[in-house]
């Protein structure tokens, strides 16, 4: 699978080389937008790291994922990503800040890593796409959006833990 | 929210913390925890820049025009009330490819631009249109082709193959949009 980074990009330079794109001048402007977006990024990600950190070294995380471990266990479900499925939905640098405490803890290669990182990478911020989209143009009655999105977050998180399973 | 969530973990973490005679281990926590986050900032730098450039080829080469198009006759089905040479099904199908490709910060100015052309078509003011609604749900289930962001930080924590997710992601992203879709379209009346 790991060839598909390098193979991704020169099939994308190819691609841009065919339709006569300024390379490099394209490749300089992009990584400029990517140092705007880790700026942008960072005092959310040093905030919420702070405050996750905190919270696991008070003992509390510890606590809850006991009281929730029977119900994740009947499941099969890791308890370690009990919290970061929680928050997926609510705060996108909340659960980044979440999945670096579990690659941390247990690692990226782990069965709760690899889980966590199928669902960071098939899930969105539920709750803010919603305001967003919404809010722009004044619509307050979302009928059954929320419903519908939650649910596919639940799907996510389920199925995140049987493909890992089945494929990994 | 996001103040509510903020303030909440610090007073818990706290009030526990000194509670349970972890005290010593929070003062550690802070100090660490804003040591470790810039590290991964930097750790993360390189991988992040090196995509956001490679996507913007992609992104002028026309790539989400092309992505676009292949996409049109699925995007045709789904939003029956947009009519076929719409604006509207433009700024979706422009929206789409973007976020395929990762690009969110793309994706969403036309997500709001389909958004803006969707309540042109609505009947209500302030009531979401069955097309307003699927195309919300849509952008709140992640498709992605190249979860960049969980690859690289995979990586930056020692990850000895930080892309192998990726058939997971596929099919766990198509589950779920589908389970969106599908109760959505069921929940109308």
């Amino acid at each position: 699978m790991e060839i598909i980074m390098p193979l991704f990009i020169a099939v994308t330079v190819v691609f841009g080389w065919v339709k006569k794109v300024p390379l490099f001048d394209a490749f300089v402007a992009g990584a400029k937008d990517g140092i705007r977006v880790l700026i942008k990024i960072a005092p959310t990600l040093v905030g919420l790291i702070v405050a996750v950190d905190m919270l696991k070294a008070s003992g509390f995380t510890d606590m809850l994922c006991e009281m929730i471990t029977p119900l994740a266990d009947s499941f099969g479900f890791p308890k370690e990503i009990v919290p970061m499925v929680l928050l997926r939905p609510i705060s996108g640098g909340g659960s980044t800040a979440l999945l670096t405490n579990i690659y941390k803890d247990i690692g990226p290669d782990s069965f709760a890593g690899k889980v966590a990182s199928v669902l960071a990478g098939s899930t969105e911020t539920t709750f803010y796409a919603i305001a967003i989209y919404f809010g722009s143009v004044k619509v307050k009655k979302t009928r059954h959006t929320l419903i519908s999105a939650l649910a596919a977050d639940l799907t996510a998180a389920v199925t995140a833990v049987l493909t890992v399973r089945m494929f990994l | 929210m996001l103040n509510y969530i903020f303030g909440t973990i610090i007073i818990i973490s706290v009030v526990f913390g000194i509670a349970t005679g972890n005290g010593s281990n929070l003062a550690d926590a802070v100090i660490d925890g804003a040591k470790d986050s810039v590290s991964l900032l930097t750790t993360m730098a390189g991988m992040m820049l090196l995509w956001s450039g490679i996507m913007e080829i992609a992104s002028r080469g026309g790539f989400t025009r092309v992505i676009g198009r292949a996409l049109s006759p699925v995007l045709k089905k789904l939003f029956k009330n947009v009519q076929k040479d719409s604006k509207a099904l433009d700024y979706i199908s422009m929206n789409v490819s973007a976020n395929l490709l990762g690009l969110g910060n793309a994706a969403t100015p036309f997500g709001l631009s389909a958004m803006g052309e969707l309540h042109k078509l609505n009947n209500s003011d302030e009531k979401a249109s069955d097309d307003m609604v699927t195309f919300v749900v849509m952008n709140t289930a992640s498709i992605q082709i190249m979860p960049t962001m969980v690859g690289t930080l995979r990586q930056s924590y020692g990850s000895s193959a930080p892309f192998d997710i990726l058939p997971c992601v596929w099919i766990s992203s198509a589950c779920a949009l589908t389970v969106g879709l599908a109760l959505s379209k069921l929940l109308r009346q």
